[in-house]
This record gives structure tokens, C-alpha cells and sequence, in this order.
């Protein structure tokens, strides 16, 4: 069973990598474009029973997985639709 | 005095720490390995510059983790004097010892130079007998020094004169042609409430001889030394 794990930056944060990408696109003729966010994408290969495992999986998410300060997370049981 | 320093896998400034703590007077130092659970003992810790953990998923954000980080916020808490260089910084940060973070350069290159930077306090462990508006010229090595914090947490910092380093240009101008990263409001350094804990992304342990372009760092370190004397004498 898979989890997966996106990690974004806040709002607020400058994303220069995003921004780079975004100029390159330009260059390339695309200009539709307003924003590029480049964040962190983790797959995570469950041994056991994920619904038993998702507060911890949460809890990793928050202290280790992202930064709270800077970025957000989302979590994706196997079950869950986008 | 007893300086400990703590060695992570990827920390490449321990020795340069070592050197310039070893050459002040009285300083005894040596390396800790972050595998190590305890910090009893020493008076005063130094997590050195580097690549910990080679900076996997986020600068710091693994070391933060090592065992020895538990007993560094123990004694943090408990007063002891805490420098964190560069990576040393980026871990403090990550282990919430200091708020913000530090992400990529607003360039996007990794900088490697001889900065200005601006004493803003002069009443903390680390920047005594250095008066308002002194100049300390020390390097900078990092692809993610750019200091960032969140509006309400500026406004602490700067309430409660927890800034204590600012990157200027050669004549203390606050500029932002002077910011090496893009650094909010040009944050080089920063203290904790308590003032015991202090992060820099500038390396004062490579900038402790004349004959390596400066010897401004050796100022931060002796200020810590001298707080460490005081301290005691006072106990």
C-alpha cells in the first residue's frame, strides 16, 4: 500500500526555484503560466494496515516530512480520491 | 573553559571550529559525535557548519533528529550558551530552537564571499564589548542561508533585539545590494528569547586570522568565552 506525501511552500514563502522554471516555460513560447510552485513529492511503500498507521504518518508529516514554518503538506491514504 | 563541538555525518567545519576555539586562551574543546547522548559537562556547545545528513530533504531537518539534539535542547533550555554556524544554524532552526527557517538563496546560487555584517545588540553572549553599528567582516559558503520568518515573528525579533547580526555594506548601510542570499530585512544572525542560543549563516570560525582575510569571527567567540567567565565568577 502506498501513501502519498506533497509537500508545497507556504504561501507566503518566495519560491525562486518556481520562479526560474516559470521564465524557463517563457523562453520555451509558453506564457500561460502565472506562478510555479516546485515542491517535494514523497511516495511511501506501507507495510501493515495504513488507517492504523495514519496518526503517525501525520505526525512524521508535520515534524519531519515538512516544515511547518515554510511549507504545507498533504497526505493521501490509499483510500482517499484526490 | 570546555567547548564542545558537534560532529554530524557532513559536518566539514568542525576542525575549523576547533582551531579557532583551540587558539583562545583557556578554551578547552573538543569534537562530540552526534550519536552521543549527552552534553553534561561541557559549558557551551558549537553545532559547526557543513552538509549534515548531505542536506537530504531539507537543510538540517535529519540532524534535527541525531541523538545528541535531544540533550542539545536540554541544555539550551537549561541557559548553556548554544552557536550554530551556517548548517549548525539551519539545525537549530529545524530543531525550533530559533523560529524561521532558512531556504534556498533568493539568487539561486550558492555564495561564496567575504560579507559585511552589522552588530545590532550589544548586551548579548556573543557580541559583547562590541558596541551598536560595529562591522565584522566574516565569509559565507551556502546555497540555503536565506533567512525567512512569517510577519508576527519579525516583529518579536526585532521587539525583543533578537537580530543580532544584519548584513551591510562596507560603510554599516543596511542595503539590500549587501544582502548575499536575500535575507529578510537582511538577517544575518539571530538570538533566541533567552539570548543563549545564536545562529549565523556567516562562518566567524573561518575568520579567526588575519592570515585567513579576517579575524573578526575570533571577537564572537572571545565574547563567548568572556560571558562563560563572567558566568562562572558570578556562581
Amino acid at each position: 500500500m502506498k501513501v502519498k506525501v506533497i509537500v508545497t511552500p507556504k504561501e507566503t514563502v518566495l519560491d525562486p526555484q518556481g520562479a526560474a522554471v516559470r521564465e524557463a516555460m517563457q523562453h520555451l513560447g509558453f506564457s500561460g503560466a502565472r506562478e510555479v510552485r516546485i515542491g517535494r513529492y514523497l511516495e511511501i511503500d506501507l507495510e501493515g494496515d495504513p488507517v492504523e498507521q495514519e496518526p503517525k504518518l501525520r505526525e512524521l508529516c508535520h515534524d519531519l516530512l515538512s516544515n511547518p514554518v515554510i511549507e504545507d503538506y498533504r497526505l493521501e491514504m490509499p483510500n482517499e480520491k484526490k | 573553559m570546555k567547548i564542545a563541538i558537534v560532529q554530524f555525518p557532513g559536518s566539514n567545519c568542525d576542525q575549523d571550529c576547533l582551531a579557532a576555539l583551540r587558539g583562545i586562551d583557556g578554551v578547552e574543546s573538543d569534537y562530540v559525535w552526534h550519536k552521543e547522548t549527552s552534553l553534561h559537562g561541557w559549558d557551551a556547545i558549537v553545532l559547526p557548519g557543513g552538509f549534515s545528513y548531505g542536506d537530504y530533504l531539507r537543510c538540517g531537518a535529519i540532524a534535527r533528529f541525531s541523538p545528541i539534539m535531544r540533550s542539545v535542547v536540554e541544555e539550551a533550555r537549561s541557559g548553556k550558551l548554544v552557536i550554530g554556524i551556517c548548517n549548525g544554524f539551519q539545525i537549530l532552526c529545524e530543531a525550533g530552537l530559533l523560529p524561521g527557517a532558512l531556504v534556498r538563496n533568493r539568487s539561486l546560487h550558492f555564495v561564496c564571499q567575504m560579507v559585511t555584517t552589522r552588530v545590532e545588540v550589544s548586551d548579548s553572549p556573543f557580541t559583547r564589548g562590541m558596541p551598536v553599528g560595529t562591522l565584522l567582516r566574516l565569509p559565507v559558503a551556502h546555497g540555503e542561508g536565506c533567512y525567512y520568518a512569517d510577519e508576527r515573528t519579525l516583529r518579536d525579533l526585532n521587539e525583543r533585539q533578537q537580530v543580532i547580526l544584519r548584513y551591510c555594506d562596507s560603510s554599516g548601510r543596511v542595503a539590500p545590494e549587501a544582502n548575499p542570499n536575500g535575507s529578510v530585512q537582511n538577517i544575518a544572525g539571530i538570538c533566541n528569547a533567552d539570548r543563549n542560543v545564536f545562529g549565523l549563516m556567516p562562518h566567524p570560525d573561518r575568520a579567526c586570522e588575519e592570515r585567513l582575510g579576517s579575524s573578526d569571527g575570533r571577537r564572537i567567540f572571545e565574547s563567548m568565552i568572556g560571558s562563560l567567565v563572567r558566568d562562572q565568577a558570578a556562581a
